[in-house]
């Protein structure tokens, strides 16, 4: 496909390249959700908690995979990390969304924070101040789709779908079919 | 969201986006640490020129809840008693670096009035017989909670409406969520030119309470305001409570489903019987606990972000 052309005294527009299509991701949650059982020694006391607004979907489809492989449910909930932001002051009104944990609460299971996107890391440190408000959770861990690195904090993820090297000016964006009708994750 | 003053300036959808936040809030009430920081390093004066227990108590509780500093000041015991006007109270408040100001006062307008002296965010808490927002919105997410939703549902509103700014904030949040609203008095005690206001926003006016109660799908009992009347509204206490009271015999024929709102405090005996205060369908405690879920989410959406 040939170029787009230039036009003078407007910006060329950015181009999307797909990192991930459909097929990867599900690929990477199937290897995230084994990895999840290899660590745990199974499904017993996993609580898997999707941060919104698309680690609710990944979460769940982690659960299933898990659930696919033990023949058992795996306990699900959404975390909302909003009233935790350290950048509230600074942004516009956010608004918060639903915090729902299964019904056996998180304490002394092991929790595992499900996210899109790795980046600063200030996201996890608000959920983790989150969980020490709903209870006390043996052990913490968190997955996430795609890890681009710039972290400003020491925050590590234990279970990553896909390390993408990025540059700071550049822009992941993670679709998924439950929120965007579609399935890719793309740098631009 | 700079002030919150009347239900009037919200749009649907910002009165959603509150239910939202508000319904996350009630979950925080369940919790067995109940703070959340997103207010931290605010400041937040409730300035109650009228006495209140439950509106300043349910302030002050879901300021601290969101973790802000809250002062509470009462015209009785401050500066206000020894003749310094509202103007000068609320800017020497404020000068010590007030981010929120909660007010309650007699005088209608009054907090619109403040907001236009201060740069902090004003929330009116009840200002004369004009408006009550905060309790509209309690009513109304309290009432969404139990049916569902309020679109087509039909709410009788009933009680002294001359006086009641809980009626005025109500009426224009109910219709503005769909319901469809009947407010229910005695002639005297039915605010006059209601016929030109009910045309504009909507809703029905009525004398006759058993006639409309049949059809309600939510009844809202207002407080009769002795203390703002004059006398001669009505002729006793008595009569009141057989025209237009909430009682034992109106409750029986009252669907077990439809729920009994009241926005306290109640006066027992007179616009509503014990039976009907403490019945199972009367949902006037949940309007407390959502009381202060609306006013933590109001605070949120009022302090929060930026600019504010």
């Amino acid at each position: 496909m040939p170029a787009p052309e230039a036009v003078p005294g407007r910006e060329s527009p950015r181009t999307d390249r797909t990192v991930l299509d459909a097929r990867d991701i599900s690929r990477a949650l199937t290897r995230i959700s084994h990895e999840l059982l290899e660590r745990n020694k199974g499904a017993n006391d996993l609580v898997l908690l999707g941060l919104h607004t698309r680690g609710v979907p990944l979460a769940r489809r982690i659960a299933a995979k898990i659930a696919a492989v033990e023949g058992a449910p795996v306990a699900v909930g959404e975390l909302d990390v909003t009233m935790y932001r350290d950048d509230l002051r600074s942004q516009p009104t956010r608004r918060a969304h639903k915090t729902a944990l299964p019904a056996g609460g998180i304490d002394r299971k092991v929790v595992v924070l499900v996210d899109d996107v790795l980046f600063s890391g200030r996201t996890i440190r608000a959920a983790l101040d989150a969980l020490a408000d709903l209870g006390r959770p043996s052990a913490v861990r968190l997955a996430v789709l795609v890890d681009r690195g710039h972290r400003e904090l020491p925050i590590r993820a234990d279970h990553v779908g896909k390390n993408l090297p990025s540059a700071l000016a550049e822009r992941v964006s993670v679709r998924l079919s439950e929120v965007d009708g579609t399935d890719e994750v793309t740098i631009s | 969201m700079k002030h919150l003053l009347s239900v009037d300036d919200l749009s649907t959808d910002e009165v959603e986006a509150l239910f939202a936040t508000a319904a996350d809030m009630h979950d925080v009430q369940s919790r067995e640490v109940k703070k959340l920081p997103a207010l931290r390093g605010r400041t937040v004066v409730n300035m109650f020129f009228e006495d209140s227990t439950r509106t300043r108590s349910s302030f002050e509780i879901a300021g601290k809840w969101l973790s802000a500093d809250v002062i509470n000041i009462s015209a009785k015991g401050s500066s206000a008693s020894k003749g310094e006007s509202l103007r000068d109270t609320v800017l020497t408040v404020c000068a010590m670096g007030v981010d929120g100001l909660v007010i309650r006062h007699p005088a209608s307008g009054a907090a619109l009035q403040v907001s236009q002296w201060v740069d902090a965010g004003v929330v009116n808490a009840g200002d004369g017989t004009h408006e009550h927002p905060t309790q509209a919105l309690l009513d109304a997410y309290t009432l969404q909670r139990r049916l569902g939703s309020l679109r087509d549902r039909h709410v009788v509103v009933v009680g002294d409406l001359t006086h009641s700014r809980v009626f005025r904030s109500n009426v224009q949040c109910l219709t503005k969520l769909g319901a469809r609203v009947t407010v229910v008095a005695p002639p005297t005690l039915m605010p006059s030119g209601v016929g030109t206001w009910s045309a504009a926003a909507g809703f029905e006016t009525s004398y006759d309470l058993d006639a409309v109660l049949p059809e309600a799908d939510a009844v809202m009992m207002l407080r009769v305001q002795r203390e703002r009347m004059s006398g001669g509204f009505f002729p006793s206490a008595r009569e009141y409570t057989v025209g237009y009271g909430l009682t034992r015999d109106r409750l029986s024929r009252l669907r077990p489903d439809v729920p009994i709102c009241h926005p306290g405090p109640m006066n027992r005996g007179l616009e509503i019987a014990a039976d009907a205060a403490d019945a199972a369908q009367s949902v006037v405690l949940q309007q407390v606990s959502s009381g202060l879920a609306i006013r933590m989410a109001v605070l949120y959406h009022l302090l929060a972000g930026e600019g504010a």
